[in-house]
């Protein structure tokens, strides 16, 4: 091998951010610029996998860049959860890339070099987010993710977009920096380190009450984990370009923030200390109304895109349950619903596009029959639903099984309730969608009294058709091959080798 | 040579300023003020070395030694403040050329260069001497060029802002001179480090109660200290644009290194903190010019305006600091200045950079810039956010080390105040960044063009700083820490 395994854990944070230097000097050649952000996309992929290789040989991989403040230095390490993290992120950057050349075209939307440049820069972050070997390391990228992502939120340049974006900063910045970066403050000064730990960094006899409190200002500091009362920056964040949407509003930037919140559950807490603080119960109980409320919300939307958004919110809920659930199988719950909700609502999301770009719809209403026109697209979304709702044959039936077995654990009912109402609540509102677009007669075609002529097939671009393929057929093959995902998730709850970087 | 650096470090700027007369032509004396103020830059990196590796250095001007004679004296502290000012200055000079070609009339633009130099002169003088007459003195050179600079401005409306600064400085100084007049009258020394062996004696009496408080409140006029504040934004806004930025960096600086000055090494900490409330005071007077000033900041439709306010505000975060009477606190106080003097530094000059192409700061006036002039925008851009406080930029930096020395001192409620006075910056900030990327430009307004070289440049490398010294904090780090430190040592 050429490159060394830290090289290239380096080279996934630095060669999208590198990437951007040839995309900007590419701008005149779409062709050439794509071409650029495809090719960044595979090397990236490539150099995670060999790093899951190389963890899953039993090496350790730290890298130290600099000490910022005595103390707190920039590094990174690996470890199972973020290999996860990083596994998906990368492998669906490849493919939404594909998705963005057929749908940014056939949309023929302006300042594309801007946008392959911002999404180049949130993919490099969210590589930062998912290695990052102390919290302080993680809250950095963690923002730069959310600064690179605003001009892909506002990128139409209407009100409607700057006033979504004005929500999207706004939330996302002030919580990170009125309760996350609060809280990261409060962990320092207690415990004196950032790193994380396996078991947590606390000390035993740190305040309890203090500590809870503490873990609130996490819950709703990482406010891209979208646990309400503030979740209100995803459904805004819709405004976006549809791949903006799919890539980091179903997968990037929500799990960063549902990564981030395992992460300090994990390691920062750990889960002997979370099942004795005080507010876990409170925080569990507010996961689960998330959950609910978001469920709830998103039937009564007729957007699709808001509804889709909605729901991550919900699923999110579910993730962040997971870990405050704060036993094994809650936490490869968590972990393995990372990976399924990202591929199940991405395929949701790549419909979602491709139904407004070749038929102008964004709707519900609008979409009765339409099975007919975008046969391949709504069988997709089909089996996007089932995998977000968690029904086999796809792979969202394990991280739900997975979590109500959790709950049973530790008897916590009530939450039970909840995931099953919820999952209920899910098939209400994700398949009437495809149902209807099979077996309802569009409208339209009534209109002029005549006897449905025949209709034409009319699917979006090629390029925008095999990433929804791809992404559709990752659902499947999650729930027959679940294995090697299972053990990583599992392995994150063995002690590893000490892989601090300093 | 190198022992005469402390005096050398306000003469050549001093006696460059006449010298300027002389050369006339513009160019040529732009040239000569910014080789002068290189020169005083040059001379604080050496005496920051020297202070760094053998300690505080003593000069006696004349031969005449102390208590008698006049003493200059260089520690850690001053040492920094000073490397702050000259290097600010130089940095601002590098653009004054350009910029005052469209401010300034041509006649008056020698003049403009004399009064710079002496206004840096005045700020050097205060920070090096050890005398607390000679600091009035200085005070006083600094502030009468700098209410001419004010009036240089375009607007007509300087005359007006530099009038009122005229009187709220003066007022400030005559408060000074009593205060050190009162601590003359009770200990018969001028010389500092005498005046902190001798104050303690006479302690406890109503003068140096009366001295002590006279003084506090004529630095925090100069320092703008809300609710002080009020010459501060329209002196600001109409000045000359490249006056603003060099003042805007430093001058509040000089004023807050008088206050630890006096509280810490001449007063000490027994006195200024036990005998008078001034730790509770100041926390209040910080902590509603973080807010009260942010908002207003927020409403201003004068880019200029909105950052003058922002500069209140940030004292209220030295302020806070300094009220919390810990070494961590000071620590962040100093961080503080070096950090605000650098992210100040860069918007302002930005601000140059604009209203050398479209000649007004109107927050409207910026509608389509983003595109106009993309590297002038995008410095906004990082020096907002540094001045919000994300991370790797230098704001961050200070708020960590201000909330950490809250923390450290268990008032939890403090580091909450602290960091949600940040999200106020968010938002103007943010203001400025969606007009100048988001709202079409103006129609039939002429496209400008990207700011000169000249002024882009000097903007850049403080942009830079921004960017550097957030991420290797070693340098500001180190410095503040250990003056800090020496301070509280020294006093205790």
């Amino acid at each position: 091998m050429i490159f060394s395994l830290e090289t290239l854990l380096q080279l996934c944070i630095l060669l999208p951010i590198f990437a951007t230097l040839f995309i900007v000097a590419f701008r005149r050649h779409p062709n050439l610029r794509e071409a650029v952000s495809l090719a960044t996309s595979l090397c990236v992929f490539y150099a995670v996998v060999t790093i899951y290789l190389g963890l899953d040989a039993g090496e350790t991989i730290a890298v130290h860049w600099l000490q910022v403040l005595p103390g707190l230095s920039l590094s990174f390490s690996v470890e199972p959860l973020g290999m996860i993290f990083a596994l998906i992120a990368s492998f669906l950057w490849f493919v939404t890339i594909i998705y963005s050349i057929g749908y940014m075209r056939g949309h023929n939307e302006d300042h594309q070099t801007r946008f392959f440049c911002c999404f180049a820069i949130a993919i490099g972050s969210v590589m930062g987010v998912a290695f990052a070997d102390n919290l302080f390391t993680l809250f950095i990228f963690y923002e730069v993710l959310t600064l690179s992502t605003y001009p892909l939120v506002t990128h139409a340049g209407t009100d409607a977009a700057k006033k979504g974006g004005r929500v999207y900063l706004g939330i996302l910045l002030s919580t990170s920096v009125a309760f996350f970066l609060f809280a990261i403050l409060g962990t320092w000064v207690i415990a004196g380190t950032l790193d994380f730990t396996q078991g947590g960094v606390f000390p035993v006899d740190a305040n309890t009450t203090l500590l809870g409190i503490i873990l609130v200002l996490f819950i709703f500091g990482i406010g891209k984990a979208a646990i309400m009362p503030f979740h209100r920056w995803l459904p805004a964040a819709m405004v976006a370009p549809t791949p903006v949407s799919a890539l980091l509003h179903a997968v990037a930037v929500v799990k960063a923030g549902v990564f981030t919140v395992m992460k300090v559950g994990m390691f920062i807490f750990g889960l002997d200390l979370l099942i004795v603080l005080p507010t876990t119960q409170f925080l569990l109980y507010l996961a689960g109304a998330s959950v609910l409320l978001a469920s709830f919300v998103a039937m009564r939307q007729d957007n699709l895109k808001a509804r889709l958004a909605y729901s991550t919110v919900s699923q999110l809920g579910y993730i962040t349950i997971g870990v405050l659930l704060a036993t094994s199988s809650g936490v490869i719950a968590s972990s393995m619903n990372i990976a399924m909700h990202a591929f199940g609502k991405i395929t949701l999301f790549f419909c979602a596009g491709a139904i407004l770009v070749a038929a102008h719809k964004s709707n519900i209403s609008e979409m009765r029959g339409l099975g007919r026109q975008m046969p391949f697209t709504m069988v997709a979304f089909f089996i996007g639903s089932l995998s977000i709702i968690g029904l086999p044959p796809t792979g969202g039936t394990w991280s739900k099984w997975y979590l109500l077995m959790a709950t049973l654990e530790t008897d916590q009912l009530i939450i039970m309730v909840i995931l099953m109402l919820s999952s209920l609540l899910n098939i209400a509102y994700l398949m009437p969608i495809p149902f209807h677009a099979f077996f309802s007669i569009s409208p339209a075609k009534n209109e002029h009294g005549v006897a449905t002529a025949k209709v034409q097939i009319k699917e979006a671009p090629t390029a925008s058709l095999i990433a929804i393929g791809i992404a559709a057929l990752g659902c499947l093959v999650l729930f027959i091959y679940p294995n090697p995902l299972y053990e990583l998730a599992s392995a994150i709850l063995e002690p590893q080798q000490s892989t601090h970087g300093n | 040579m190198l022992v005469h650096l402390p005096i050398l470090q306000v003469i050549v700027p001093l006696i460059a300023a006449p010298a300027c007369l002389i050369l006339r032509r513009p160019k040529l004396v732009w040239l000569f003020a910014l080789f002068a103020s290189s020169l005083a830059f040059i001379i604080s990196i050496l005496l920051l070395q020297q202070v760094m590796t053998a300690g505080t250095i003593s000069y006696e001007l004349g031969g005449w030694s102390p208590p008698w004679g006049i003493e200059y004296r260089i520690d850690k502290l001053n040492a920094f403040i000073a490397l702050i000012i000259s290097g600010i200055s130089t940095v601002v000079l590098l653009a004054a050329q350009t910029s005052i070609e469209k401010e300034i009339p041509k006649d008056k633009q020698p003049l403009f260069y004399i009064l710079y130099l002496l206004s840096l002169s005045g700020m050097l003088g205060i920070v090096t001497t050890g005398d607390a007459f000679n600091v009035f003195v200085f005070l006083e050179i600094s502030s009468l060029s700098a209410y001419s600079l004010i009036a240089l401005g375009k607007d007509r409306r300087a005359l007006w802002a530099s009038f009122q600064y005229l009187i709220m400085g003066t007022i400030g100084a005559t408060f000074i001179l009593i205060g050190i007049g009162l601590m003359y009258q009770m200990t018969g020394t001028l010389n500092m480090a005498d005046l902190a062996v001798r104050l303690p004696e006479v302690a406890e009496t109503r003068t140096i109660t009366t001295a002590y408080v006279f003084f506090i409140v004529g630095v925090c006029l100069k320092l703008a200290l809300f609710p002080l504040h009020f010459w501060l934004p329209n002196a600001y806004a109409y000045a000359p644009s490249i006056v603003t930025a060099f003042f805007a960096a430093t001058s509040t600086k000089v004023a807050a290194y008088l206050l630890i000055r006096f509280t810490f090494s001449i007063f000490g900490i027994s006195f200024s903190f036990t005998t008078l409330p001034i730790e509770t005071m100041f926390l209040v007077m910080g902590l509603l010019g973080i807010f009260i000033a942010s908002t207003v900041a927020i409403y201003q439709d004068n880019i200029k305006h909105v950052f003058a306010y922002s500069s209140v505000a940030q004292v209220g975060y030295m302020i806070v600091g300094f009220s919390l009477s810990t070494p961590a606190g000071l620590t962040a106080m100093l961080l503080h200045m070096f950090n605000h003097a650098l992210m100040k530094g860069a918007l302002f000059m930005a601000l140059v950079a604009i209203m050398y192409r479209v000649g007004s700061s109107k927050i409207n006036d910026l509608q389509g810039l983003g595109r106009q002039m993309p590297l002038t925008v995008a410095a906004i851009v990082v020096g907002g956010l540094s001045l919000i406080g994300v991370p790797l930029t230098v704001g961050f930096v200070s708020k960590w080390y201000l909330v950490v020395a809250a923390i450290e001192k268990g008032w939890w409620w403090l580091a909450g105040l602290v960091l949600l006075g940040s999200l106020l910056a968010v938002i103007y900030v943010w203001r400025i960044v969606e007009t100048a990327y988001f709202k079409a430009p103006i129609l039939g307004q002429q496209p400008v063009k990207e700011a000169p070289m000249a002024i882009l440049v000097p903007v850049w490398l403080l942009v830079s700083a921004n960017v550097y010294f957030g991420i290797d904090t070693r340098f500001s780090v180190e410095i503040a820490a250990s003056a800090a430190k020496s301070l509280f040592g020294v006093a205790q």
